[in-house]
């Protein structure tokens, strides 16, 4: 298959090795789970049980909060003995609301959803309807409701479904497991994902450095018959994975700034997300489970484990044999865009693809220097940005100047922190920037808003009032007469 | 347990830092320094040692006055890198004190006053030998012919002493033209100067760098060897010695052809003076260099236009200072005019509008 270039990126140290060759493992069961509201893009979920209640594995917590969110389902059954506040996975350390379910140990599944028994004759509504009664959302790491980019196709064309297997963080092995291990589901999950969105045409993209999983993919495939997917390797090249990137690779379409791939007739999801679909739909089941990696050098045995939603980061480090040594970075997801957690005592969500425990020696860190302007940002940035320049207007605060100069169209994929001789956190300078843009722009569309209402307020006093003095003088002209009737006859 | 949680991502870094990269270009200099610092002997070596231990001090100083910690500054290893340029383009028998007021003007006036490392607009040492070259022309374009160390007419270490330190040595009486300036020399009276590169130093002497010339810039072949391992380590781009090379070339070929009595020919240039030094190692100075790939070849042609109009125009021999921080001014603007298109965008910046689907 053709590849298209495309500019910049950065050759990672990828350390998948670490983890590559397990085989997926089950967590045995903890004894508690503590299920965020939130796990998702949108809208937080509403729970639908009270404490005391008892539940069976499957079963509804909490409903969707707006049409764009996702609902959540007990990861195993047992009592809910608390709706309250418990450290989010997220580097704030915030608490947030969690539902906090203790297992009785029996994992009972609750009735299942009816099967779809045939879901190449249900429509798409049908099928997204599925996807968002399950609680699926986009495994690859944002998080964002399934169900949203499943009937895309009854509202825009599209021709082409990308299923995103290329894994390019550094040490995340679980898709490649998955690819390895659950083929089948995997590959049911994207026809019916393809048959929903009315694609004609399915690249599954996988990056180079996992050979077993490309061979058997397309092994797969070759023997399924099914001549619509295409099994391609693609360069091991970060950010590969970033989805407009990924598109223009395979496709050479560039997608415009501020627009979605779909406008351009592509659609992205995530061998894992694939994976869900087949489960809701074939199944009836909701996502109650993921495939993570736990890897890192501080970790004593590196191991790919299909964990219970809501199990503590604690408890997944305990299964691989504990810590070898107090690691210098905790993160959830890989190194590259993954989080800083603020300790063991979070639980794993939806998007959590990997929880890493990292030893000072593999961060290769650094003292921050000044900048030597080597322009090594400006080569390796996939966004066609000037990393250095954007940095050194916000280090001055001047954050208009920034965003003319495209902070806003910034990925975030990191390759030019990650290739910074001088190791300036060029990342976190532009976070904070588009944090601080983005509180701007709404603080300006309040505003306005209020501006907006202000005129109209002071249109309408104006109307009412002029309204009133019209009336006024009507009547008065209409008592005049008569008065002046009356005066006549006075006088 | 409590993780850190100071900074965002990314959490992986390249095995990279400021110091290796000096690290690097001063391994990649090694050859050119050593083979010219035997070439011209200990009066060279101790030359070279006083302008490093220069600019060590100076750094230090301004890093003292400035209030500014000293060890991150002192131990990046640009200091020694600006040191070595300056050394390797001052004449090898000039004395100490060319070399330490040199250190003192590119480290001083060259970096610091602008605010340090990463903050100068021109190349430090480039600022430092154009300052000397102007200020005390007389020992800075006094050149010896090769004297290795070793060889018969070869100072011994005492005399070096005498020569660097200055006592009583009668220089002029040694004193060799360089390549460049035979030529020059021989133009104004009247030779043609097709004749003059015919009768000096063969393309091979040019070639090895067995010439007079500055103390780091003779050997051509060398200093394209160093060039070439900073390119494949990535260090510098090859768009900037390829632009200012194929320029010189260009337009000192395309002139010779039109007039071989008054312009030299292209190989000619690329081999003599300091075009291999400054293309490599003084035009790619990361700082004061444009940072876009396009930005440097317009930054890489505009010095080799200016290398071969001043040559062949001006009233010095050699161009490569003066051009580099011509266009070192210049760098500023083209990376305000020449930048990378966003992503997603226009060149103007609109986003682009989706293209029909076929």
């Amino acid at each position: 298959m053709k590849l298209f270039r495309i500019r910049g990126g950065v050759h990672v140290e990828h350390r998948k090795e670490l983890s590559s060759e397990q085989a997926i493992v089950t967590l045995p069961l903890p004894a508690w789970l503590y299920i965020p509201l939130q796990q998702h893009i949108g809208a937080p979920a509403e729970p639908v049980v009270v404490e005391g209640d008892v539940v069976l594995k499957g079963q509804l917590l909490a409903k969707a909060g707006s049409a764009v969110s996702a609902p959540l389902h007990a990861p195993t059954s047992g009592r809910i003995a608390q709706i309250g506040d418990w450290m989010a996975p997220h580097p704030s350390g915030l608490t947030q609301r969690t539902i906090i379910l203790e297992s009785d140990g029996r994992d009972q599944w609750c009735e299942p959803l009816l099967p779809i028994d045939d879901p190449f004759a249900a429509d798409a509504k049908t099928i997204a309807a599925r996807a968002a009664e399950c609680g699926l959302v986009g495994m690859g790491g944002a998080a964002f409701p399934t169900a949203v980019k499943l009937d895309l196709g009854t509202r825009i064309k599209l021709d082409t479904l990308v299923i995103n297997g290329a894994e390019c963080e550094p040490y995340l092995t679980c898709d490649d497991r998955l690819m390895r291990e659950r083929t089948d589901e995997v590959l049911d999950g994207v026809r019916i994902m393809a048959h929903a969105l009315g694609v004609e045409r399915i690249v599954v993209a996988i990056e180079t450095n996992k050979p077993q999983a490309l061979a058997i993919m397309t092994q797969a495939v070759a023997a399924g018959g099914w001549s619509k997917i295409t099994v391609t390797g693609i360069p091991a090249r970060y950010p590969m994975g970033s989805e407009r990137h990924l598109v223009h690779v395979l496709t050479g379409r560039e997608t415009p700034a501020r627009k979605l791939t779909a406008d351009i007739g592509v659609v992205v999801h995530n061998v894992a997300t694939a994976r869900a679909v087949h489960h809701a739909v074939r199944h009836g089941r909701p996502l109650v489970a993921r495939v993570m990696t736990v890897s890192g050098q501080a970790v004593r045995r590196p191991q790919n484990i299909e964990v219970p939603l809501g199990t503590l980061v604690a408890e997944l480090i305990d299964h691989c044999g504990g810590l070898t040594e107090p690691p210098a970075r905790l993160l959830s997801g890989g190194p590259m865009m993954g989080q800083p957690l603020p300790g063991r005592k979070v639980p794993v969500i939806k998007g959590t693809s990997g929880i890493l425990a990292l030893s000072a020696v593999e961060l290769h860190g650094g003292p921050v220097q000044p900048c030597i302007k080597c322009g090594t940002c400006v080569s390796v940035c996939p966004c066609g940005l000037v990393p250095l320049e954007m940095a050194s207007y916000i280090r001055k605060d001047r954050l208009d100047a920034a965003a003319k100069i495209g902070v806003q169209d910034c990925v975030g994929c990191g390759s030019c922190a990650y290739a910074c001789p001088a190791h300036i956190p060029l990342v976190h300078y532009f976070n904070y920037a588009k944090g601080r843009l983005s509180a701007q722009e709404r603080e300006q569309r309040k505003r306005d808003r209020i501006k907006r209402l202000a005129v109209a307020r002071a249109d309408r006093m104006e109307k009412i009032a002029k309204a009133k003095r019209e009336a006024m003088a009507a009547r008065k002209a209409a008592a005049k007469k008569p008065e002046a009737v009356a005066g006549s006859a006075q006088a | 347990m409590k993780a850190v949680v100071d900074l965002g991502g990314p959490f992986a870094h390249a095995p990279t830092s400021v110091r290796w990269i000096m690290i690097q270009v001063l391994g990649a200099l090694a050859p050119a320094v050593l083979f010219d610092l035997w070439l011209f002997g200990f009066p060279a070596i101790n030359l070279f040692l006083v302008t490093i231990a220069s600019a060590l001090i100076s750094e230090a100083l301004c890093l003292t006055i400035a209030g500014k910690p000293l060890q991150p500054a002192i131990t990046d290893g640009s200091a020694v890198l600006t040191g070595c340029l300056l050394a390797m383009s001052i004449p090898p028998w000039a004395p100490w004190w060319i070399g330490a007021i040199g250190a003192l003007i590119g480290i001083g006036i060259g970096k610091h006053v602008f605010g340090g490392l990463g903050q100068n607009l021109f190349n430090p040492a480039m600022v430092a030998r154009v300052a000397l070259l102007i200020s005390f022309p007389v020992p800075m374009t006094l050149f010896v012919a090769p004297k290795p160390l070793g060889s018969v007419d070869a100072p011994g270490f005492l005399d070096s002493l005498a020569i660097t330190f200055g006592w009583h040595f009668n220089l002029d009486a040694l004193s060799a033209a360089t390549p460049l300036g035979y030529v020059k020399t021989e133009l104004s009276r009247g030779v043609p100067v097709v004749d003059a590169v015919n009768h000096g130093a063969s393309a091979l002497d040019l070639a090895i760098g067995t010439v007079a010339g500055s103390m780091g810039e003779t050997s051509a072949v060398l200093l394209l060897a160093g060039g070439l391992f900073l390119i494949w380590r990535r260090i510098i781009p090859w768009h900037i010695p390829v632009a200012m090379l194929g320029m010189l070339l260009g337009l000192a070929t395309l002139f010779h052809i039109v007039d071989p009595g008054r312009f030299a020919d292209g190989s000619f240039h690329l081999l003599a003076g300091a075009t291999m030094l400054g293309a490599f190692f003084i035009a790619t100075d990361l700082v004061t260099s444009p940072v876009t790939r396009p930005g440097q070849l317009v930054y890489g042609a505009g010095c080799g236009a200016l290398v071969w109009i001043i040559r062949s125009f001006a009233g010095y021999p050699e161009g490569v200072a003066f051009a580099v921080l011509l266009m070192n001014a210049l760098t500023p603007l083209i990376d305000r005019w020449i930048r990378p298109r966003i992503y997603g965008r226009t060149r103007r910046g609109d986003p682009l509008t989706p293209k029909p689907k076929t």
